[in-house]
């Protein structure tokens, strides 16, 4: 049943989905390759979820085709069933039935039986440290711990592609890093996984990324590339007077944005500046604010940034 | 095959572990038989009696004690107050007090010699037309009718010659008990996950939309026959209720009606956005099958369009059956006229439902 290790696990072309006059997703280009992670990084309400859907077969495209794993959706969604997971935003597991109850009734959907079931059951409360709460009804859990119950069934069925909508916005920093072990391990083992998400350090750890926003792609890539081939120079500056010091540079036209960490400042300039280092100490000398500045690298909140907001348009260039 | 059987065998199981770890079901399931077979069992009556009666009686005579005293005898009235005349006893209705009124005139005796008029009055108040027609009867007492011995009917009475209620109410309270909770339970059935966001998983995985209805309706069933089963169960123990028929003649019926029941629940919860609305519309499907179903009304003095509305209702065709079984020892192919209403209502509100419940989320 495998399909060919070669071609793409996702490929969409022109992929758009309308609600009423609103275009959740619009005309968007997508090519996922197998065994990786690649992640959806977006603010809500960016299409995130109404794309993932629309691959899973649970929304029809406006316009637009997807193959997802070799099927074409929707029209094929109910052979690719067996072959994807999805786990859902919200919590979709029965809550007033116990973990192993959980697991037993989705394993059987997937017509696993007996010993076999059995088996995979125990398997799966073991590898997501369930297996003390195995009795427990799954609404009294916790945070992490459903949301490796969410994991645990929706990997259940060994499926060659897991789609993750969100799935570490309910949780603690301790459970999102085994979270994210978890999906390593499974990459390792040959699945694919797309993820979607609004925490920056999550996308980060994606092999590829795609930035939405308003339904768009509006950058995609290994998140690395991204972060060096940043459209930008990032300046930071660190100074007891960072926010009159913020307050004077915002007005040059060369600097694009700045955002403030507690005393520093992370400044991102215009790329062909040829001294910004000088440029802003001047500035900063000429309030009389001492400061230390630095080029630093890019992070992928600078690419956020510049994918989503972008270079201003530059008349008065210099 | 086997795969699908597995799937609903997986839906079905899941539901009773919904059900079993769900108080307020639990207690629906075995409480509203049991409260409803009680209340109706005992609150329901048919054959009215002690109406409340005042008296006139200008005669006073020992003929005329007589007379109401056999009146008294019937038990259709209890003389509960005398008056000196008519215009007091007219007063005493108008406030509601009597319902009957028994006027002797002062000729009593003599009336009773000559018979070319009437011996004595009674006025009835005739607003509730059950009542009137209860009084009236009293107009059939032997010294009352004395003067009047004609040829008339030889009576037979077939079933239930006692005329008691429970004994006509009960089998038909298996069909609106049955028609209330298994409308109720599924309606809310598929309602409750898509409310709680079981069902964008569920649509995930490989169930189909037959089996997911089927899977979801077979614990009903089973929690139907056990409701129909108390009920009966109690019309026989507290209420005499005969069960004439064949008992697989009359599980086949219930199976049959809890089909149907459970069919039009599942449509309403793939019409339903939520709980509330899948309540709302169970009572919506459920007060007119109650009062148009022959349940609480005879049905042939419904006008003839309520009447054709009412064939549609799996309950009119229930009642029939279950009816026909319990009580006139009829079998299920004597009753076929209102078998294959209910096997086709089942079929086409399940196939509705399927049709209906799709497997997106657009």
């Amino acid at each position: 049943m495998t399909a060919s290790g070669t071609d793409p696990a996702i490929e969409a072309r022109g992929l758009t989905r309308c609600f009423g006059d609103l275009r959740a997703v619009d005309d968007l280009d997508l090519v996922v390759p197998r065994a990786c992670i690649y992640g959806f990084l977006g603010p809500n309400g960016c299409g995130k979820s109404t794309t993932i859907r629309m691959l899973c077969g649970l929304l029809t495209p406006t316009s637009g085709s997807a193959r997802v794993l070799g099927c074409q959706v929707p029209e094929e969604a109910e052979r690719l069933r067996r072959k994807i997971g999805y786990m859902t935003q919200r919590f979709s597991l029965y809550e007033d039935l116990t973990v192993r109850e959980n697991l037993a009734f989705l394993g059987s959907v997937y017509s696993l039986r007996g010993t076999g079931l059995e088996k995979r059951v125990d398997g799966q409360l073991e590898r997501f440290a369930l297996d003390d709460r195995a009795d427990q009804v799954s609404g009294t859990m916790s945070g992490g711990q459903r949301q490796r119950l969410a994991l645990a069934a929706a990997t259940l069925h060994e499926p060659e592609l897991l789609f993750l909508d969100e799935p570490t916005s309910a949780v603690d920093p301790e459970s999102r890093r085994t979270f994210w072990e978890h999906l390593f391990e499974m990459v390792d083992q040959g699945t694919t996984i797309l993820v979607s998400t609004h925490f920056m350090d999550e996308a980060e750890r994606c092999h590829r990324l795609a930035i939405l926003d308003q339904g768009r792609v509006v950058a995609d890539g290994v998140p690395d590339t991204l972060m060096e081939e940043l459209g930008a120079t990032v300046v930071q500056i660190e100074s007891d007077r960072s926010r009159t010091i913020r307050g004077a540079i915002l007005k040059l036209s060369q600097v694009w944005h700045v955002a403030q960490l507690g005393n520093r400042l992370h400044v991102l300039v215009r790329p062909d500046l040829a001294d910004p280092v000088g440029l802003i100490e001047a500035r900063a000398n000429g309030i009389d604010a001492a400061a230390r500045v630095s080029i630093v690298p890019a992070n992928l909140e600078d690419v956020f940034v510049m994918a989503t907001e972008g270079a201003p348009e530059t008349a008065d260039a210099g | 095959m086997r795969d699908s059987l597995g799937r609903i065998a997986a839906v079905a199981g899941k539901e009773l572990r919904h059900l079993r770890r769900d108080e307020l079901s639990r207690a629906m399931i075995l409480g509203i038989p049991l409260i409803m077979t009680l209340l109706f069992g005992y609150a329901i009556n048919h054959d009215v009696r002690h109406l409340p009666a005042g008296v006139v009686d200008l005669a006073g005579t020992s003929a005329s004690r007589l007379l109401i005293a056999e009146v008294q005898a019937s038990r259709v009235v209890d003389v509960v107050e005398r008056f000196d005349a008519v215009d007091a006893l007219e007063t005493a209705m108008a406030r509601g007090r009597i319902s009957v009124g028994i006027f002797v005139p002062a000729d009593f005796e003599r009336r009773l010699v000559h018979r070319d008029r009437p011996i004595a009055q009674l006025l009835i108040d005739g607003s509730d037309p059950v009542v009137q027609s209860a009084a009236r009867s009293l107009q059939l007492l032997p010294l009352a009718q004395a003067q009047r011995s004609g040829p008339r009917f030889e009576m037979r009475v077939y079933y239930n010659p006692e005329r008691r209620s429970p004994v006509f109410i009960v089998p038909g309270l298996t069909g609106v008990i049955l028609n209330l909770t298994m409308v109720l339970f599924t309606a809310v059935a598929i309602v409750r996950e898509r409310e709680r966001g079981n069902m964008e998983l569920l649509i995930t995985t490989p169930v189909g939309a037959l089996e997911l209805m089927v899977g979801k309706i077979l614990p009903y069933m089973a929690i139907g026959y056990v409701q129909a089963v108390i009920i009966m169960s109690l019309g026989v123990w507290l209420f005499d209720v005969p069960i004439l028929g064949n008992p697989v003649d009359f599980a086949a019926g219930v199976g049959l009606f809890i089909l149907a029941t459970l069919s039009l629940g599942l449509v309403i919860s793939t019409l339903a956005t939520n709980q509330f609305q899948a309540f709302q519309m169970t009572f919506m499907s459920f007060l007119p099958q109650l009062l148009l179903s022959g349940f609480m009304f005879p049905f042939e003095g419904m006008p003839v369009p309520a009447q054709w509305l009412a064939e549609l209702f799996p309950l009119t065709h229930f009642l029939r059956i279950v009816r026909g079984i319990v009580l006139r020892e009829a079998d299920l192919l004597l009753l076929w006229q209102d078998v294959w209403p209910l096997a086709a209502f089942f079929v086409v509100f399940l196939m509705a439902a399927t049709i209906r419940f799709q497997k997106r989320l657009d």
